[in-house]
């Protein structure tokens, strides 16, 4: 494996990543504020196949943008709705959510496009660019940092600059602000909220929206950068990938992106090598995509430190003496 | 969050408690509240002192805590008015609560475990949308605070590594914070230790010669007689008296309570002690993280005998318990009616010690003793429920046998409401307990094990708890007694055993000893013939 190769799968790892850091930073403003957000996929694939239809049949990718993240929002707030107003169970209503997401975007897409629950294929303003960061090409021959510079981090789509800013961005948030703190404290023990006359529903409210806001991006990641149109379960699975990436990074911000940085490398070395030989076995590619799952597995079973989720996730707030 | 203020102005000159021409700090008229059919409150009218400690008395359910959540924000009344310092006040919800100058230290504490003292002091009252300089004032606060009224706790240490009195502290200083001037107390000394109760009162005293007004909501008559200066009384839903501390007596505001008039003292005859029934020697425990819990216990409770074991909890009287209950294993021997009880195998689980002729009735009822989701007539069967009665055949329990039972069982244990199908935790800590009683003594065991049995139960349901106690010592069997509360391991033990860092320290005759002797053996302190060693060293 020469030094090119490695940066080519480091570039590739970096695409894959980016959808997952979206939504596993989404997953991360939802947990904290106490909600479990299992209807990730859905959102990812909704919003995925709403910005491509709507992309292709304006040509502009930034209307598709809007309406990708207004349907996720969207299906947000149908969550919020069952998990915080009505306090039902929140893993069956993003579990419905995730059902719903599958059918009706091909539903739609059928009967919008007549392409098979496809949407058509996306070029120009339809797709978000490959930006050259300055200097990319001018630097490209410098050994080792030039390609670094110029094939790794250059040229990608603005979404995976936006997804790499948003780990600080969302750090700053939780630690640093009022905002942070109480959404902190929410998930963690509600009635301290209340009690200190903050409104709780307002909170977790807000904490969907960002999730809805978040999971958006990723799926426009998805059919407008990595894709060139939606296709049929697309999301394949990424919004659980994100979540188990959650846990992987303890619920933390920073460790969130080192997290879907593995996962995604292991994606793009299953891609790049579907049979990896290591001389004594060859592993499978299924074996690579199963891997975040098993570390997963293992990271819950407490082999690697403790994943505490906060305490008050999953249970709807009710008011008591 | 200009709001704290608001109450400041006319709180400037806090009034000494003896003159009532100033405006009462609070002020309720006519309030009532219901819960569906259930009256919680029903035309309630208090005044309150300013810079006076005013105690609110009753049974639990007696709608104490309603009152107060009412006060607080967090039930609307049906009827009613507030006045705050003589101004009509509407408290639709917690921070109106909070911008009238009211705090309020909850029995259980409204912390968020892992955040530090003053994140949780400046949760809602953040000055900025950045946490920096919050932070920063807050540190300041908290020192002149902890400088002004003995209330010490570090402002960077994590509430989950604090024990309870200093989480309580926390909960103070977060209402101090938040300008509070009058400060609301729900039942603060239920999870603390006798010295931290005191040092809770000191605090408080200090409070109450600064001006502040405080409201303590307890049924300990101990507390009300000791620190405050009026008291309600509270039963069903309704203010019985308002009056003066230093005028009334315990018994009397006992029998204002419970509308009846009710034995303080343990009525009992002397033991008649027969049998070893229960021989413990040299039992040792070591948990999970290798620490040794019981450090060689030797005891011995004879038929027909109470032993009291007292000590502040965490000694050691848990794991006691729960290797006699059969769910922690231990080394060394323990004998029941001459037999030998198996401490590690497959026979020291918790159903072999009951076919062994051992009842238990849990320190913590509501995670051991019942299941709160579950109706009572299950839970009343829990632990028994393999018992031939509870059968319709091979396959099939007899759910009718067991309402049944349970009807009558609570019937005679005059458990409240008398409803077997209600969930365990509609009940109230009171009525659970008789539940639990009721399940453990009926099965006439030889030896009973009672943890806590009265801990945040009403009067008269401790009464009749005690009453139940005795009875079974009178019928010749033993009791194993496990307590925090030094009055009721004076008055109901026959013996008393004290706990300290794994080991018993000694043991006392009741008529012999006293609170303080005890409290000395219970701070790990030997007197009298061991002092001696002391001196020597």
């Amino acid at each position: 494996m020469d030094f090119l190769t490695i940066v080519q799968i480091s570039d590739s790892a970096l695409r894959l990543a980016t959808p997952l850091l979206l939504a596993c930073l989404a997953g991360l403003f939802s947990e904290r504020a106490g909600i479990f957000d299992i209807g990730l996929e859905g959102k990812i694939l909704v919003s995925a196949f709403f910005s491509a239809a709507v992309a292709a049949s304006t040509g502009s990718v930034w209307i598709g943008l809007c309406a990708g993240i207004a349907v996720s929002v969207a299906f947000s707030m149908v969550h919020g709705l069952a998990s915080i107003t009505f306090q039902g169970n929140q893993l069956i209503s993003g579990v419905a959510l995730n059902f719903l997401a599958s059918g009706l975007t091909v539903l739609v897409g059928e009967a919008w496009f007549s392409l098979g629950g496809r949407t058509p294929s996306l070029a120009g303003e339809a797709r978000f660019p490959n930006l050259e960061l300055p200097f990319a090409s001018a630097v490209a021959d410098i050994p080792v940092l030039g390609p670094i510079y110029s094939d790794l981090l250059s040229g990608h789509t603005i979404l995976v600059y936006v997804a790499l800013l948003l780990v600080p961005v969302s750090w700053f948030v939780l630690y640093r602000t009022r905002f942070g703190l109480r959404l902190r404290a929410v998930g963690e023990n509600p009635a301290a909220v209340d009690t200190a006359g903050i409104s709780v529903i307002r909170l977790r409210y807000t904490s969907m929206v960002i999730a809805g806001v978040l999971c958006g991006l990723a799926g426009i990641y998805l059919a407008t950068g990595l894709g060139s149109a939606f296709g049929k379960e697309m999301s394949a699975g990424r919004g659980y990938i994100a979540l188990a990436a959650l846990i992987f990074a303890k619920w933390k911000p920073v460790p969130a992106l080192g997290a879907t940085l593995l996962f995604g490398l292991l994606q793009a070395i299953a891609i790049r090598y579907p049979k990896l030989d290591l001389g004594i076995i060859t592993l499978p590619a299924q074996f690579m995509e199963a891997l975040p799952y098993i570390l997963t597995v293992i990271i819950l079973a407490g082999f690697i430190g403790k994943a505490i989720p906060p305490k008050a996730g999953g249970e709807p707030y009710v008011k008591e003496r | 969050m200009a709001g704290p203020q608001n109450a400041k102005g006319q709180q400037a000159t806090a009034a000494p408690s003896s003159v009532p021409t100033t405006a009462p700090a609070i002020e309720l008229r006519g309030i009532s509240k219901a819960f569906g059919p259930v009256q919680a409150n029903k035309d309630i009218s208090i005044s309150v002192q300013p810079g006076t400690i005013h105690g609110i008395i009753g049974e639990n359910g007696a709608g104490k805590s309603t009152l107060m959540s009412i006060l607080y924000g967090f039930y609307k009344a049906d009827e009613g008015e507030i006045y705050i310092h003589g101004h009509e006040t509407q408290i639709p919800d917690s921070q109106a609560a909070i911008n009238a100058g009211i705090g309020m230290v909850f029995q259980h504490f409204k912390l968020v475990e892992n955040f530090s003292v003053l994140e949780n002091v400046i949760l809602g009252v953040e000055d900025g949308a950045l946490l920096r300089p919050s932070l920063a004032k807050a540190r300041k606060a908290l020192q002149a605070l902890a400088d002004e009224y003995e209330l010490r706790v570090d402002p960077d240490a994590l509430i989950e590594d604090l024990g309870v009195g200093m989480q309580q502290r926390v909960e103070i200083l977060k209402a101090l914070y938040r300008r509070a001037d009058i400060l609301i107390l729900d039942e603060p000394t239920g999870v603390l230790t006798p010295a931290e109760a005191d040092h809770l009162f000191r605090i408080l005293e200090g409070l109450r010669a600064q001006g502040k007004t405080i409201i303590l909501i307890t049924h300990k008559l101990r507390e009300i007689m000791e620190i405050t200066d009026t008291v309600s009384v509270m039963r069903r839903g309704q203010m019985t008296a308002t009056v003066k501390t230093k005028d009334t007596t315990p018994e009397q505001l006992a029998e204002l309570m419970v509308g009846r008039k009710v034995l303080l003292h343990v009525d009992k005859a002397p033991a008649h002690v027969g049998e070893k029934m229960l021989e413990v020697a040299n039992l040792r425990v070591i948990d999970d993280q290798g620490v040794e819990r019981l450090k060689g216990i030797d005891l011995t409770i004879r038929a027909g005998e109470i032993l009291g074991i007292a000590g502040v909890s965490g000694n050691g009287q848990t794991d006691l318990m729960e290797v006699l209950g059969g769910y922690a294993k231990a080394t060394g021997s323990i004998r029941v009616n001459g037999q030998e009880l198996d401490l590690t195998g497959k026979h020291s689980d918790a159903r072999s010690r009951r076919k062994r002729g051992i009842a238990h009735v849990p320190e913590d009822r509501q995670s051991r003793g019942l299941i709160m989701e579950f109706p009572a007539w299950q839970n009343i069967a829990f632990g028994y429920h393999h018992e031939p009665e509870f059968q319709k055949n091979a396959l099939l329990m007899d759910n009718a046998a067991m309402v049944e039972i349970a009807q009558d069982k609570m019937d005679r244990f005059d458990v409240r409401p008398p409803n077997p199908q209600l969930a365990a935790k509609s009940f109230s800590g009171g009525n659970q307990q008789k539940i639990i009683v009721a399940r453990e003594i009926e099965r006439n065991p030889d030896l009973l094990i009672v943890g806590q049995p009265t801990r945040g139960v009403d009067i008269g349901a401790i009464e009749f708890i005690h009453q139940q106690i005795v009875a079974l010592r009178d019928q010749g069997k033993a009791i194993l007694l496990v307590s925090v509360e030094l009055e009721e391991i004076l008055s109901l033990s026959d013996r008393i055993a004290v706990m300290f860092d794994g080991k018993i320290m000694g043991e006392r005759l009741p008529a012999e000893t006293d609170e303080k002797e005890l409290g000395l053996l219970m701070a790990g302190v030997v007197n009298d013939k061991n002092a001696v060693k002391e001196g020597a060293v």
